[in-house]
């Protein structure tokens, strides 16, 4: 039997939560029934709609749970009161409705686009019809010389092939091999193609819905190709391309079948599927590649049965590796399962490909960390709304009361002013859905990367979470003016009423303990001794909003510190231009005949930007081996780029093969690592090493240089032994052209339309170096841009807040700010009157904000950033100005136009 | 008076109940009476009415073992009580008795 999609969670526990523990069991198996039934019969999404609207369709009076019927029918009708009660309220006082609605409205947007992020990532992968017992291998290996294991999304082919031989329990196994990048030529038409090397049974694990051709065979052969219909319609057009040939290289490989595009939601992008019998007739002599320890370009799919003993595929597994690590010595690896779901949102694993990234990826911490912003941002608006509605709501102790009198019970009251909170942030929803398309197109285009991970677009799931959350909010803010009010007992406060009007001053109702308690929480005060505590609420809003603005100016300062950072050598002005697989000659004769270019130089690798390329080193010891970080240079690199030589000088010899480089420039730390006299550079001139990797074994190499410690890779790393050896024509090139020029476009042009006459089919594609470490931290960015735009958020949240309070404060307090000002009190007295008590808040605000946000950085973030400026009191004190500012226009505007109106327009009545 | 008479849908489900036997439960009934009458019947209202009718005390239910399928969830079995064979046996000769009082000829004419 097959394992089916599950039936959607939430309808579930909806079901479980209305429905009377007797019946719960059987309703919920019978709907798990017809689900599977329906799976079968019309798909798995018709039949999780159709789970959705059964599950409501049983919400009877029979069904649902006894408790709630008498209070659901008395609620039914008094609904309707309290809607209109809701509704005369929020038109009456129109400010305050509308700084609540527009506070929720604003911080909802974020709840919205977080929530269509989340729904994006969840529904990655998801297509596949047997996506539950789909596994990949994880490698988890621990290399000679490095500290500690990384785990890979890569493993290798032989993993693959022992599985499908020795593991049982596993229905079926395929390996995608992920270096295929080829460009293919049909007639005089040419198109680089990328995809996978693949075998049959890919199909039989994904649901790739094959078009045409026979998706059993379609990867049998070699030289078969598997192409999507994108990729079949640019390379055919129109005609059709069942069994025609293209050519790949110098290679004929034949159409075997068209398959539909991939969804937008798959972690695994290809264009074409070539079969993995090409590649190892390909490979054949290469003796490496089934080794068990060339784990870096090959994914393995498992599929297992529905009934599949994980625990027992496991332990076969460390059988399989154990055996194998028993030959290698420099390498072990363990193998690990990783369902399919928890590919795109999950653990971060080493892409391992040297051909890119597997796919998108996002750790849950940092969905985690967004969340607890957005939450925090939301939490902010909800405050205004309870600071508002029980400062405002004074005024409506009397309506309580005479509920109260005439028979409401508390949880009437409560129910009441939650349902006015939700229909209040009901009304905030519609305008944050603006809100949301309005960011929508921002957020995806703030990288490229979010642009390929997401799409937000509205799906029907997508609006319920919206309504769900939007009611989620309205109870969160409305719960404690409703336990507030549900409090006041009817006689204290229909007698306050009275009292208030005697007074003439604010109404402070003496309703209960607990309405003393939340009184307490709130921002209205009366006796100075208790002014702190009853500002709790006001000071947490206030001490986030600092933090938020603290963090966004100490991490764009940070951030620009990380771009303008001295790595050690020159990056300006430097244009890197990757070879693409071509010879550089032709084009670096090209490059030195335009004049704007001063300097050209060849390299394998662009370092500090995050690649990094390398083998083991030994010197004279034969035991002590140690991982060194190579680039592999030639003799122009060095002065172009600026790196500083403290011994020695630039590679002598020009090696033709890979074989000829023996000359190796090392950098100070790897002196230090091999202790070859790290004080007197001079010294280690002449010195023999030895050199190994996967490609080289024990080559023979002689130090001709030092250089000075620089930036191999990015800034969060220490700086580690680093070797430079001569490039040879062998090697892959990027050319490093250094460019002056005053009209940079126009040199670009020049520089791409030399590179149009070497190559045609491939677009241009250099970038500069310093544009290349600008992408290399582009998450700081991003993640700084989000932070600074949540930040802008919860100041004008907050200062709303603030501006309703004042406002409320003015109004109620203009008798006394009038006759004070009848005696003879200035404005500027009037003004520091009324913000005494704010400033005070912020001063405690501040006091926890600052430190927190700085203890924060020094010891959590910017522990990962050897190389840190230490954080400085300006970027500490830019937040509280703002806020200061803001707040202080705030207090400012309102306190001098109530002390600007005429004594006796106010004070006439009395 | 409620309860003692069987309403059309009501009998139809007393009577698939009765004949499932040991294999009486929600779903089972549901597909028995689509089969048998030809239309659709919803779960929705089936599960409605076989409550009514354990309410009126003509069947009785327990919960059967756990099974893999369905999410885990036992399925509720359903059984005739004295008092719903009686209101059956009732219904049926309630019927036989109108049936018995047309007379063949008058029958025939129609």
């Amino acid at each position: 039997m097959k394992e089916q999609p599950q039936p959607p969670a939430w309808a579930q526990r909806f079901v479980a939560w209305y429905c009377k523990p007797s019946l719960v069991e059987d309703l919920l198996g019978d709907l798990n029934e017809y689900f599977e039934r329906n799976v079968q019969a019309l798909g798995p999404r018709r039949a999780k709609l159709i789970y959705i609207i059964d599950a409501l369709k049983f919400f009877r009076i029979y069904t649902v749970r006894k408790p709630t019927l008498a209070n659901l029918f008395i609620n039914r009708i008094m609904l309707g009161s309290y809607i209109k009660t809701s509704g005369r309220n929020v038109m009456r006082n129109k400010l305050f409705s509308s700084i609540n609605i527009v506070g929720l409205a604003i911080s909802m947007s974020v709840g919205l686009l977080l929530i269509a992020f989340l729904l994006d990532l969840r529904s990655y992968d998801r297509f596949n019809q047997q996506g539950e017992r789909i596994y990949r291998i994880t490698n988890v290996a621990t290399f000679k010389g490095e500290q500690g294991s990384g785990k890979y999304a890569s493993t290798s082919l032989k993993t693959g092939r022992l599985i499908r031989e020795k593991v049982t329990g596993v229905e079926e196994v395929a390996i995608l091999r992920n270096d295929f990048s080829q460009d293919a030529q049909v007639g005089d038409r040419a198109l680089p193609l990328k995809g996978f090397w693949a075998e049959p049974s890919v199909f039989r694990i994904f649901t790739f819905p094959m078009l045409e051709g026979n998706p059993e065979t379609a990867l049998r052969d070699p030289y078969s190709i598997v192409l999507t219909e994108t990729a079949a319609r640019k390379l055919f057009g129109h005609e059709s391309a069942l069994g025609r040939a293209i050519k790949l290289d110098t290679l004929d490989y034949q159409v075997t079948g068209i398959m539909k595009d991939l969804p937008f939601f798959s972690h695994i992008q290809f264009e074409a599927l070539v079969s993995l019998s090409t590649a190892e007739q390909l490979n054949r002599h290469d003796q490496n590649f089934e080794k068990w320890t060339s784990m870096f370009s090959n994914s393995v799919y498992l599929l297992l049965p529905p009934t599949a003993d994980l625990p027992a595929i496991q332990s076969q597994l460390d059988a399989l590796a154990r055996e194998e690590n028993r030959a290698e010595e420099n390498t072990k690896i363990q193998l690990e399962l990783l369902p399919l779901y928890d590919i795109v949102v999950g653990e971060n694993l080493h892409s391992g490909s040297m051909s890119g990234s597997v796919g998108p990826h996002v750790p849950p911490l940092v969905l985690w960390l967004l969340g607890g912003l957005a939450l925090v941002v939301i939490l902010s608006a909800c405050f205004n709304y309870t600071n508002l509605s029980i400062a405002r709501g004074m005024r409506r102790f009397k309506e309580v009361g005479l509920r109260k009198a005439i028979g409401a019970e508390k949880s009437q009251v409560r129910y009441q002013f939650l349902v006015e909170a939700i229909l209040l942030s009901l009304a905030a929803l519609f305008l944050s859905f603006f809100l949301f398309l309005l960011l929508r197109p921002q957020l995806i285009h703030l990288a490229p990367e979010i642009q390929r991970m997401v799409k937000l677009d509205l799906t029907p799931t997508m609006v319920v979470a919206f309504v769900v959350f939007s009611v989620a909010v309205g109870i969160m803010a409305g719960l404690v003016p409703a336990l507030f009010f549900s409090n006041a007992s009817a006689i204290q406060a229909l007698k306050n009423e009275s009292a208030r009007n005697r007074t003439g001053g604010p109404a402070v109702p003496r309703a209960s303990w607990s309405v003393q308690g939340l009184r307490y929480l709130t921002l209205r005060a009366t006796a100075p001794t208790q002014r702190l505590g009853r500002r709790a609420l006001a000071v947490i809003q206030y001490t986030f909003t600092l933090i938020f603005i603290t963090t966004t100016a100490i991490g764009y300062v940070q951030y620009k510190n990380i771009l303008a950072f001295d790595l050690g050598f020159n990056t300006e002005n430097i244009l890197n231009i990757p070879m693409q697989g071509h010879k550089p000659d032709a084009l670096l004769k090209e490059l030195s005949e335009i004049p704007e270019v001063t300097g050209l130089s060849r390299s394998l690798i662009i370092t500090s930007v995050g690649n990094a390329w390398g083998g083991y080193m030994k010197y004279q010891d034969s035991q002590d081996s140690a991982l060194v970080m190579t680039n592999h240079v030639d003799e122009n690199y060095l002065p172009l780029h600026g790196y500083q030589l403290l011994a020695g000088g630039n590679f002598v010899t020009r090696p033709t093969t890979a074989d000829g480089a023996r000359e190796v420039i090392v950098n100070q730390q790897f002196l230090k690592r091999f202790n070859i006299s790290p004080r007197d550079p001079q010294k280690a001139i002449g010195q023999e090493v030895t050199f190994s990797n996967f490609k080289v074994h024990g080559r023979r190499m002689t130090i001709v240089g030092v250089m000075k410690d620089f930036h191999y890779g990015k800034v969060d790393n220490l700086i580690g032994p680093v070797a430079f050896m001569p490039w040879t024509p062998e090697d892959p090139a990027i050319i490093n052209a250094k460019i002056k020029s005053t009209d940079l476009p126009a040199t670009l042009a020049k520089i791409e339309s030399t590179w149009k006459k070497i190559d045609q089919v491939h677009p241009f594609e250099a970038e500069f170096y310093d544009e290349a470490i600008e992408a290399a931290y582009r998450e700081f960015s991003v993640l700084i841009k989000i932070i600074g735009f949540l930040s802008f958020l919860a100041i004008s949240i907050a200062s709303m807040g603030l501006f309703g309070m004042v406002v409320f404060t003015t109004e109620t307090r203009l008798k006394e700010i009038v006759i004070r000002k009848v005696m003879g009190a200035s404005s500027g007295s009037l003004i520091y009157l009324l913000s005494r008590g704010f400033l005070v808040l912020l001063a405690v605000a501040a006091l926890i904000a600052l430190p927190v946000t700085y203890l924060f950085f020094e010891n959590v973030v910017l522990t990962h950033f050897p190389y840190h400026r230490p954080v400085q009191l300006v970027e500490l004190l830019f937040g509280l100005l703002a806020v200061v500012v803001v707040a202080g226009l705030i207090i400012g505007s309102q306190t001098l136009k109530a002390a600007r109106t005429n004594p006796t327009e106010v004070l006439r009545g009395e | 008076m409620k309860g003692t008479n069987l309403g059309e849908f009501e009998e139809l489900v007393l009577l698939t109940v009765a004949a499932l036997l040991e294999e009486a439960y929600s779903v089972a009934i549901c597909d028995e009476l689509s089969a048998h009458t030809g239309r659709t019947v919803k779960l929705g209202v089936v599960h409605a009415v076989l409550n009514r009718l354990e309410e009126k005390g003509l069947l009785k239910s327990e919960l059967g073992e756990a099974t893999k399928a369905r999410g885990g969830k036992r399925k509720r079995f359903y059984q005739l009580t004295a008092a719903g064979k009686a209101a059956l046996v009732h219904a049926k000769s309630l019927r036989d008795q109108l049936w018995d009082r047309i007379p063949s000829l008058v029958w025939k004419k129609i």
